[in-house]
C-alpha cells in the first residue's frame, strides 16, 4: 500500500469529505511525526506503535572502499517500536 | 524538554488543519492507522513516500535465552514488523536534534 492509496480507502469510508481534504488530513498526520521526532519528541501510537529518535554517539568509521578510518559524528535517527497489539495481530492465525 | 505525543495530539493538528469537529478528526486519525495495520497483517508492505516504509517479515523459530536466568526458551516461528525511515525523516531528524 502506498500514500495514495491509503488517501483511496480513507475517501471511500468519507464520501462526504473532499478529496483534497483527505489529503491534508493524511499529510497533516505523516507530518506532525516527523516535526514532533525533529524536536526530539515521542509520538506514541497505542496499539500501532511508537516513534522515538535514538543518540548514535560519535565513532570512528572506515572507508569501505580505501578501508581509512574517518571520524563519524555524533548524530539521531528515527527508531520506531511495535505495538503489542499490532505484534499480536501479525501472529495470529 | 521532550514530551510524547499521543492521538490526541495528531486529532488536534487535523482539527486545525481541516474544518472537522474534533470528533470526527479523531476518528480520521484512527482511521488512517487501521489501514495501515489492517495492510500490514494481510502481509503488505505499507510505503509512505517521503515518511517511510513498513514491512512485515517472517523469523523462523529459534532457541531463546533468558538474559536473567540463562534459561533456554523456544521462540517459535513468527512474523515481525519492520519501519524504515526515509531519507527526508533522517535528515531532518538528525538536522533538528544538532547539538
Amino acid at each position: 500500500m502506498i500514500r495514495s492509496e491509503l488517501i483511496q480507502k480513507i475517501a471511500d469510508d468519507n464520501p462526504h469529505l473532499y478529496q483534497r481534504d483527505v489529503e491534508r488530513i493524511v499529510n497533516t498526520i505523516f507530518e506532525e511525526i516527523i516535526d514532533a521526532m525533529a524536536k526530539g519528541d515521542r509520538v506514541e501510537l497505542r496499539g500501532f506503535g511508537a516513534f522515538s529518535v535514538k543518540k548514535r554517539d560519535a565513532r570512528m568509521g572506515r572507508n569501505p572502499r580505501t578501508g581509512e578510518s574517518v571520524p563519524v559524528e555524533e548524530k539521531h535517527v528515527p527508531f520506531f517500536k511495535t505495538g503489542k497489539l499490532l505484534r499480536d495481530r501479525l501472529n495470529e492465525e | 524538554m521532550s514530551k510524547t505525543l499521543t492521538r490526541m495530539d495528531l486529532s488536534e493538528s487535523v482539527f486545525r488543519e481541516v474544518g472537522l469537529s474534533r470528533n470526527e478528526s479523531a476518528q480520521l486519525v484512527e482511521s488512517v492507522l487501521s489501514h495501515m495495520s489492517d495492510a500490514l497483517v494481510a502481509g503488505e508492505t505499507v510505503k509512505i513516500s517521503s515518511f517511510g516504509t513498513f514491512s512485515v517479515r517472517s523469523k523462523s523459530a529459534r532457541v531463546g535465552r533468558n538474559p536473567k536466568t540463562g534459561d533456554e526458551a523456544p521462540i517459535p516461528a513468527r512474523r515481525v514488523m519492520t519501519f524504515r525511515p526515509s531519507h527526508l525523516m533522517k535528515d531532518r531528524v538528525a538536522d533538528g536534534n544538532k547539538s
